[in-house]
């Protein structure tokens, strides 16, 4: 696993490097003190695994990472707590260390970058196309099709499948509702019951325990209702 | 006042005193620049760079133990950027109890 540390503190950036060090598989092969620097050095080498710090100057780790046409994972390095959610809405980040860190807590990531990396190479039925956030090709008797993010209404788990609702129709893939939620934009998608993510920009209406989509009523878990309704524009 | 150590930096180094004279001479060009950035800003009454620099300078402070220093640095960071200085003297005293003990050590 080839790996580039970016953080504008020399003292932050060998910490990391020591802690890597001990890391079987995990190579450093460079260290930037700023994001520009970074950018280019990943235009002309392939880099598995940035270790981003998040305040720095020029450009920030956040701009950074949207600049990024085809991230890499991304472990976000990090003085400050309050990025924490902002972060997770972006699939390629694995892991938030808040600094000074630990070398369990680093022990930790690295267990989490693992399943990481294993997930992504498990996953071949579903995959997000490159250089895309709209939309999502799924694998039907070999034939890869494209569905748009803002056509699929809700995804309900079904044994060792995934039933995908469209607009336009129904499509059964041999999947878990795990593994496309990592591949689903969090600013539309969220999973409100085990079985069940849904679209919320789709739902209709909210009653008790329940949305409407489309003509599907969808059960909402008691632990997922919070993070419903603070999802909702609610007057 | 709970006074600066090097226990995190013991624990990250495993007990190579190598890489620790290597981090603590990289701490110590570090700091001394961050705490001039910061009273620059703060005595330009510049206090939203001042929460920038503060931010960083808490990183040193979990380095070197400072817990209560860390916790404080966060509150800081935050009311500079309200524009509160009201725990500035507080701060004051943390840096200065830093660049002490980085001065002192070899």
């Amino acid at each position: 696993m080839k790996s580039i540390i970016v953080d504008d503190e020399a003292s932050a950036r060998m910490i990391v490097a020591e802690f890597c060090k001990g890391v079987p598989n995990l190579e450093v092969l460079h260290e930037f003190p700023n994001a520009l620097e970074a950018l280019k050095y990943i235009r002309d080498h392939h880099v598995d695994l940035i270790f981003l710090d998040i305040h720095m100057p020029k450009l920030t780790g956040i701009d950074f990472i949207e600049t990024l046409q085809n991230p890499p994972k991304i472990v976000l390095t990090t003085s400050d707590k309050n990025f924490a959610i902002e972060a997770y809405q972006y699939p390629f980040i694995v892991d938030y260390l808040v600094k000074p860190i630990s070398r369990e807590r680093f022990e930790k990531c690295m267990t989490k970058l693992e399943m990481a990396f294993t997930t992504s190479e498990e996953t071949p039925n579903i995959s997000k196309q490159e250089n895309s956030e709209e939309d999502l090709y799924i694998n039907i008797d070999r034939r890869l099709i494209k569905l748009k993010f803002s056509d699929i209404l809700l995804i309900e788990a079904k044994g060792d499948y995934i039933e995908i609702l469209t607009l336009q129709k129904r499509f059964r893939v041999h999947s878990t509702l795990k593994k496309i939620k990592d591949k689903l934009p969090t600013s539309r998608f969220l999973q409100i019951h085990r079985s069940y993510i849904i679209n919320f920009t789709q739902i209709i209406d909210i009653q008790d325990n329940s949305v409407l989509i489309e003509k599907s009523v969808i059960p909402i878990s008691r632990s997922n209702r919070p993070e419903l309704m603070q999802r909702l524009n609610l007057l | 006042m709970e006074r600066p150590n090097l226990d995190y930096i013991k624990e990250i180094s495993g007990g190579n005193e190598e890489f620790e004279k290597r981090f603590l001479t990289i701490i110590q060009k570090e700091f001394p620049k961050e705490k001039n950035e910061y009273m620059t800003q703060i005595d330009g009454d510049n206090l939203e760079q001042s929460a920038t620099i503060v931010h960083k300078i808490k990183h040193k402070l979990g380095i070197l133990g400072l817990h209560e220093g860390y916790r404080l640095a966060i509150k800081y960071e935050e009311d500079l950027k309200y524009g509160d200085t009201k725990l500035k003297e507080e701060f004051q005293e943390i840096l200065t109890s830093v660049e002490e003990f980085i001065s002192n050590i070899a």
